[in-house]
Formats: C-alpha cells, structure tokens, sequence
C-alpha cells in the first residue's frame, strides 16, 4: 500500500471567540482516490475544505492539529511558506465560479497566472493543455474571453484548468456543481472522474448531496456540527450507512428513479455556538437508549472495513428499507380546477424582447399533483407569476373553473385570488423580516376571508400546528427562524386563504436535503388531508418523483413531453427528457437494497 | 421594532447621543422660564466681560447673553426642525411613488429633482427669500424644498431594491391596494436607509436656516436667534468671546448629537436583521 498523500489529523479551527467550528477531524486520501465530504449548511464542510490548504477564513483560525499534503506540512508554517505550496501541490475550486472568477481577467490570465505566481515560464502551451484537460477549445478568440462572456458550466471548467493547471496532487472541490443544471452537472462530474484516473490526482469533493457524491467517490466522510460521525468506503456507506444521521440523510434524497416516500430527520441541525455536550445529533436521534449521549462525545468507532462511525449505538441502526410512495388519493373526475391554454409570456420592450413561455397548455385536476420540470432559463418560473397574476401574458389565457382569470392579481376578484396561492422559492426573501410570523400568516385570512383579528389569530394558531411548527413561532420575526422553518411558515401563509391550489415556485432548492424532505413530505399531507391541488414546479427529478402525479417537462418555453410520473421517468421517451433523467444523479446502491 | 429600540438605547453613542440631545433641547424649549432678563432688555454697557448677573457679559446693544441664548434655541430648533419633517414627508412619499410606479412617474419626478439639484441650496433659498419674503414660512418651505430631492432619490433607490422581494409579490397577489404595500411592506423594510441620514440632513437643515438668518435674510432683530446671535455680535468676538462661543457651541451641540442619535438608530435596526449573518 502507498502511503496517503493526504494525511490531515485531529483537525481544529475555531471562531474568534473560542467557538470550535470544525473539531477533531482526521481524513486519510491516496492518490488518485476521491474523497466526498458531505454535510448540510452549517457542518463546517467548507471550513474543513479550506483547512486542507492551510488556509482559514478571516476572523476563523486553524488552532489544533495538522493537514500534510504528499509529505509536506500545510499547517503550522508562516503564511508565505504555504502559500507557496498552494496551486502547486493542493489547489482549490470555489462553489460559485461567477464570483471566485476575477470579472476583470481574461481566460488566458485566469488559468495562466497562477502558473507565473509559481516561477514557471508562462508559455501558450501550459494554458493550452489545462483548458485541453477540461475539454475547452484554446484558440485565440476562446481565451481572450471574460467570465461573463462564458456560460455557467464554462465558468467552471476554467476555474477547475485553474485548479489543474500547475498539476497539483491534490484539488480541492467546494460544491462545483451547485447552481449548474443537471445535464451541465453531469458533464463536469465525468470530467473529474476522468482526471483522477488519467492523472492520478486526489480529489476532495465537498456537497451536500449524497447522490453526487455517491456517484463519484471513493470515500465518503459525512459531517455533522463540526465532526465527523461516519466515514468510510463509499458502497460500504451507502449500502450500510451505520450512523443515524447518515441514514437519515439517506432516506431524504429523492431518487428519480425510484419513486418513494421520503423520511426526513425530526428536528433542526444545530448551528455554530449551539451545540449540545455530548454527541451533537443525540437530541434528534431516535434510536437513542440512553443518556450517555447527551453527556459524552462517542468516539470514531471502527466497525470493519475502514469504515468508522462516531456512535455510541451504531449496531442498532436499522437498514434503510424503501418505502413505496403515498397512494394518491382518489382523483375525482369533475372537470379540471385550473386551465392554461396557449400561454405565451414575454420579458422586456421593443428592443429587447425576451420570449419566457412561448406556448404552454395544461390542466390540474382537484387534489392533483403536476410537477413541472425544467432546466433554468426553461420559463418555468414565469409561467407560476403569469397564473398566480403577477406577469401578463401575452397571449393566451388562464382559466380557474371554467372562468377565465384577468391577467393581473389587482383585476381578479378576491375569491379567485383566494383560491389560487403561490409559496416562493427563496423564503428569506418571501416572508418580510418587518414583520412576526403571526402576522405574516394572518394576513391572508384577514385580508382574502375577512376574518376578524381574533379569528385570524386563531387560524394561525392552527396552522402552525398543521405545518408542524411551535406556537410560539408566532411571535418571531423570520431572521430568527432557520430556513427549513421559514418555508413551512410561507406554506402556512398560502394555507391561510384556504387555496384550492397552491403553486410551489422551486420551494425546497433553497433548502438543505433532509429539510427538503421534511417540507416535501407536509406538502404530501396537507394536499391529502385539504384536497389541494399543487402545482409543483422544480428542476430537480428526483423531487419529481417523491411528489408528483403527472408531470410537464418544459424546454425553452414550450411542453416538451408530459405524462404520469413513474412511466415518464423510468421509461422516457421524449430525447430530452431522457437526457435529463439520464444526468440526474442517483443512489444506485440504495436501490440495489430495496 | 422594541428590541432594536432597547438595543439603540444601550450602545453608547445611542446613550450619550440622547443624553445631549434632550440637554440641548432642554435649553431650547425650557431655558425662556429661566432667563433672568427679558431678550430685548438693555441691562449694561454693550460687549462687556462676565460680570455679577450676567455670567457671559454682554451683547453689542448691552443686552444679557444668558438670557438671549436661554431665548434664542426655540426658533433654530422649530425652524430646521419642520424643515426636515415636511423635508422627509414629501421626499418619502415621491421616493415611495417614484420607485414603485413602473410607468411615466418615475421618470417625470426623478428629472424634476435633477432640476431642483442643480441650483446651489444657498441660492435657491436667497432667491426665494427675495422673492416671496421673509417670513418663517418661506424659510421652513424653501429648506425643505432643498432637501427633498436628495431624500426622494435615497427612498426611490431603497423601493426600488425591495419592491421585487417576494414578499412585496405575495402582497400583490393577495390584491393588497399600493398604499397597503407601500406602507405595510416596503416602508418598514426602507427605514434603515431613511433613519441613516436623518441626523445628517437635520445638521443640514440647522446650518441652511443659521446660514439665511446669519445673512440677515431670515428672522429679523431684534428676534433672539442662535445663528443671528452670533451674526449680530461678530464684530465684539474680541471684547466678549461668550457672546459668540456660548451660541456656537450650543448650535455645535446640537448637530453632533442629532448626528448621534441618527447613526445608533440606523445601526440598532440594520443589527436586528443582520445579526443572524454576524453569527456563522
């Protein structure tokens, strides 16, 4: 066996106040091996990443143990002595390339300074291979080209030729396809993959989704408030995850697929500067028997195989068995609750006309879920403002119950602005940080059913408790909720008007994966306990497929494809849904379980 | 909103702020119930020194300094202060108006504040002042008139930023009127920015009003004014220094600590929505 190229050991970087972010993290890689690291906001995943190149951020400090990278210490030595060693021997790709990419440089000076930084002779054909390895073009007028004149998925390829391009043992990878769709994701993972083998580097590759990760590494170390609970070899993990937080991470991914019902974790992940002694997952764990963890931190326990779990309990974790999805309920078959016929809808004047939708036609039944999928830029988005009444169409019109509704919210009545509610995608920014909760939720009821003060009062109460949120809550401004917790209060709030359908504008893309499953799975009650109809629009499958009934994949504004959920994604037909099943990625060894 | 004003009151620049701010406007409102002479009232021989009953001597018409500068805060106090309050009312309501409308509005009053920036604030008071005289009203009118531009583009900007926030969308789609939306949703979320600089343009508003009647072109003698104080005595700086320095410095007062206040105030709301990014 060679010796690991990247030994980091006992790991500790603290917040100025003496607030460990990241404690007691050790990791082994060799070469050639990929390395995810995996966690949701607030693990300390980046932190651990940017320790790999000796670096911490401003006001954070690296305070204990030690990162070596092939034999030389990146830990412990004055900054110059690093910062030598970054580029050349480690090097680092930031999660969104169209802020780590200086606007003001040219692609030849992005990809080629780092290799005049490091003293060597910065000829054409350096660049011209590093641009090469990433299958991008290097003539002439490809790099004279700005980041902003690159796609997304360019943007990225030519930070990663950065990355590359003084061949560095080791690259370090922060959530490199995170905001790039999934056929563009798809092509960047393949790219990686090929350069471990072709290359022989180390990758560590840091995400919050499971199925990325699980479709490229080697290892998987899996992060929770600052430590590592379970790392291991890759299948063994996912076949067998041991630590409970792990499972539950599992059980929350959805899976394009393999349609079935998700579980989320109960609780909400713990922050930096609140986290409990003992084991920090013990307050939401569910096999837990005893207070022991409560009080101490079980160590990192072998269990076979390379694969260590920090549990004190691990053998009860129970195997990750499939759930078949929640039967829909019956559909009944009066005629459709909501009707778009020949949609088109258009962004901008005269001079810079912008056609989002150009032809979209569909109609929701009650109780129904239609999922409708696109990549960004699909018009999807546009198509949920034009129905709720917040974009005009241009043509085409949109019908609730046989009437057809006025373009704009201001002109339709208030019973057809009740009946029709929207929750945003982003809900920092959808609930206004003025106002309580409380407030926030009664609103509607006071506003679009002319309830009285008490009345709304009253009703928020009990739409809390429907969306599983404490009382208590009520009396909160948004900044003091957790995302997850503010999502739930936009769905109580759409709630409140008492909808017959509910249009969800790509609500859980803001949210972490087992938050995401949570709020997917309180959609699925409430539409079967109030026979909503939702329109759920997203461009994730594997969503898709946990949720909808039918679903409308959407390209470049028109309907491409559509049909029920289970065919259309097992057996696609249409070219491009095809292409985007295909990309998506997946847990195959989970499924392997069922 | 009450936690940011508790938070406003502890930080130290909020305290000391406030402490100066209600001493300098005890002095203004109260010191009339104190003065030992009338304003008007000739009690010695003019500019000099402190004497026995009057602690900072003398005006140049012998009047008592105490007693006038006891006087004389009321109307540099009043003045600038209705100036700004009309000064925010209109800049706010055609900020608010100019950056929700989407149609000819914004435009139409945008370019009607560019117009009213391009005259020099001191000119544009003197040419009224001439014009329409030189009465309390005018003054107040034409301070506020030069404000309201700069505080209409401010508020215009800050709408601008919110009025596509999906709260502001939601509002629009549960059919909320325009003044429900501006005033419930946007107003609260813009206060920040409006609070930053209320101290700066109320400093402004002191110095526009303390300038005019300095030139004489404002509150006219024998009125006993802080500005007209100091412009009334220049020529006795050297025989009796107070007569300058005491109005000066209650006018200097003044403005730093309404500057104070302003800064905690911007500072104790941006904290409360921002504090939960401090933390990661």
């Amino acid at each position: 066996m060679t010796a690991p190229l990247l030994r980091v050991e006992r790991l500790r970087v603290e917040l100025g106040s003496g607030e460990p972010i990241v404690e007691d993290v050790s990791l082994e890689l060799r070469a050639g091996e990929v390395l995810g690291l995996v966690g949701e906001s607030g693990s300390g995943k980046t932190t651990t990443a940017l320790a790999l190149l000796g670096f911490a951020r401003r006001g954070v400090e690296i305070t204990a143990g030690s990162v070596e990278v092939a034999g030389e210490p990146l830990t412990g030595r004055g900054e110059s002595a690093v910062r030598a060693l970054r580029g050349r021997i480690v090097s680092y790709v930031a999660q969104d390339p169209g802020l780590a990419l200086n606007p003001a440089l040219r692609v030849e000076a992005l990809v080629g300074d780092l290799v005049k930084a490091h003293g060597k002779a910065r000829d054409g054909g350096v660049i011209t291979r590093a641009l090469a390895s990433v299958h991008l073009p290097a003539d002439r007028p490809f790099v004279r080209r700005y980041p902003h004149q690159l796609s997304g998925g360019q943007q990225q390829r030519v930070a990663i030729a950065a990355a590359l391009v003084c061949e560095p043992r080791l690259v370090v990878l922060d959530e490199p396809t995170t905001g790039l769709d999934v056929v563009t994701q798809a092509r960047i993972l393949e790219e990686i993959d090929r350069l471990r083998r072709e290359r022989g580097v180390a990758v560590v590759y840091v995400s919050h989704d499971l199925a990325v990760v699980g479709s490229l590494a080697d290892r998987i170390a899996v992060m929770y408030a600052g430590r590592v609970v379970e790392e291991g070899p890759a299948a063994a993990l996912l076949a067998r995850p041991r630590h409970p937080y792990t499972r539950g991470l599992l059980g929350s991914v959805p899976d394009p697929g393999q349609p079935r019902r998700l579980e989320s974790i109960p609780g909400v992940a713990v922050g930096v500067g609140e986290r409990p002694e003992g084991c920090a997952f013990a307050p939401r764990c569910l096999q837990r028997t005893d207070e022991r963890a409560l009080r101490e931190m079980p160590p990192l326990e072998d269990v076979g195989g390379g694969h260590r779990v920090r549990c004190f309990e691990w053998a009860l974790t129970p195997r990750l068995t499939l759930q078949e999805p929640a039967v829909p309920p019956g559909l009944e078959p009066k005629g459709p609750l909501l009707v778009v016929e020949g949609l088109r809808a258009e962004h901008g004047g005269r001079h810079d006309l912008v056609v989002a939708v150009q032809d979209v036609s569909f109609a929701v039944v009650t109780g129904e879920c239609l999922a409708i999928v696109g990549e960004s830029g699909s018009g999807k988005t546009t198509l949920a403002r034009c129905i709720v009444g917040l974009h005009s169409p241009a043509a085409g019109r949109v019908v609730l119950d046989g009437a057809a509704l006025a373009p704009r919210a201001a002109r339709r009545s208030r019973e057809e602005r009740r009946r029709v509610q929207i929750v945003f995608q982003n809900p920092n920014d959808s609930l206004n940080p003025r106002h309580r909760v409380g407030d926030a939720i009664a609103r509607p009821a006071r506003v679009l059913r002319d309830l009285s003060a008490r009345d709304a009062a009253a009703e928020t109460a009990r739409l809390l408790e429907r969306v599983r949120l404490p009382a208590r809550i009520a009396e909160r401004y948004p900044g003091e909720l957790s995302g997850g917790e503010r999502q739930r209060v936009a769905i109580a709030r759409a709630l409140a008007a008492r909808p017959d359908l509910v249009v969800c504008d790509e609500v859980t893309s803001a949210l972490d994966v087992s938050v995401q499953a949570a709020v997917l799975e309180l959609l699925a009650e409430l539409r079967a306990e109030l026979r909503l109809a939702l329109l759920f629009i997203t461009h994730d499958l594997g969503v898709v497929a946990s949720i909808g009934d039918r679903v409308l994949v959407v390209e470049d504004g028109v309907v491409c494809d559509d049909g029920p959920v289970p065919a259309l994604l097992q057996t696609p037909e249409h070219e491009y849904t095809r292409r985007l099943v295909e990309a998506a990625p997946r847990l195959p060894r989970v499924t392997e379980l069922a | 909103m009450n936690a940011a004003r508790l938070r406003f009151v502890r930080t130290p620049t909020g305290l000391v702020g406030s402490l100066l701010l209600a001493a300098v406007v005890a002095v203004a409102l109260l010191g009339p119930l104190f003065a030992p002479y009338a304003p008007d009232e000739p009690v010695g021989v003019p500019f000099s020194g402190p004497a026995e009953g009057t602690p900072f001597g003398t005006d140049f018409l012998g009047r008592d300094v105490l007693s006038r500068v006891l006087w004389g805060g009321r109307s540099v106090l009043a003045l600038a202060g209705l100036a700004t309050l009309l000064a925010y009312a209109g800049g706010i309501a055609i900020g608010l108006a100019a950056g929700y409308s989407r149609s000819l509005l914004d435009p139409v009053l945008m370019r009607a504040a560019d117009v009213m920036l391009s005259f020099p604030a001191l000119l544009f008071l003197l040419v009224l002042v001439t014009g329409a005289g030189t009465s309390k009203a005018v003054l107040v009118i034409g301070v506020a008139l030069v404000q309201m531009p700069l505080i209409a583009r401010i508020v215009r900007a800050a709408t601008l930023e919110q009025s596509v926030r999906g709260f502001v969308e939601a509002a629009v789609a549960r059919g909320e009127r325009t003044s429900a939306i501006l005033r419930r949703e946007i107003l609260p979320n813009i206060a920040g920015p409006i609070a930053a600089d209320v101290g700066l343009r109320f400093t402004y508003a002191i110095i526009l009003v303390a300038s005019v009647n300095f030139l004489g072109l404002g509150l006219q003698p024998p009125a006993a004014d802080w500005a007209l104080i100091i412009s009334e005595n220049r020529s006795g700086l050297t025989l009796n220094p107070y007569v300058i320095l005491v109005p000066a410095a209650l006018i200097s007062l003044l403005t730093i600590s309404v500057n104070l206040v302003g800064d905690a105030i911007a500072r104790s709301l941006g904290i409360s929505t921002a504090r939960r990014r401090l933390v990661r």
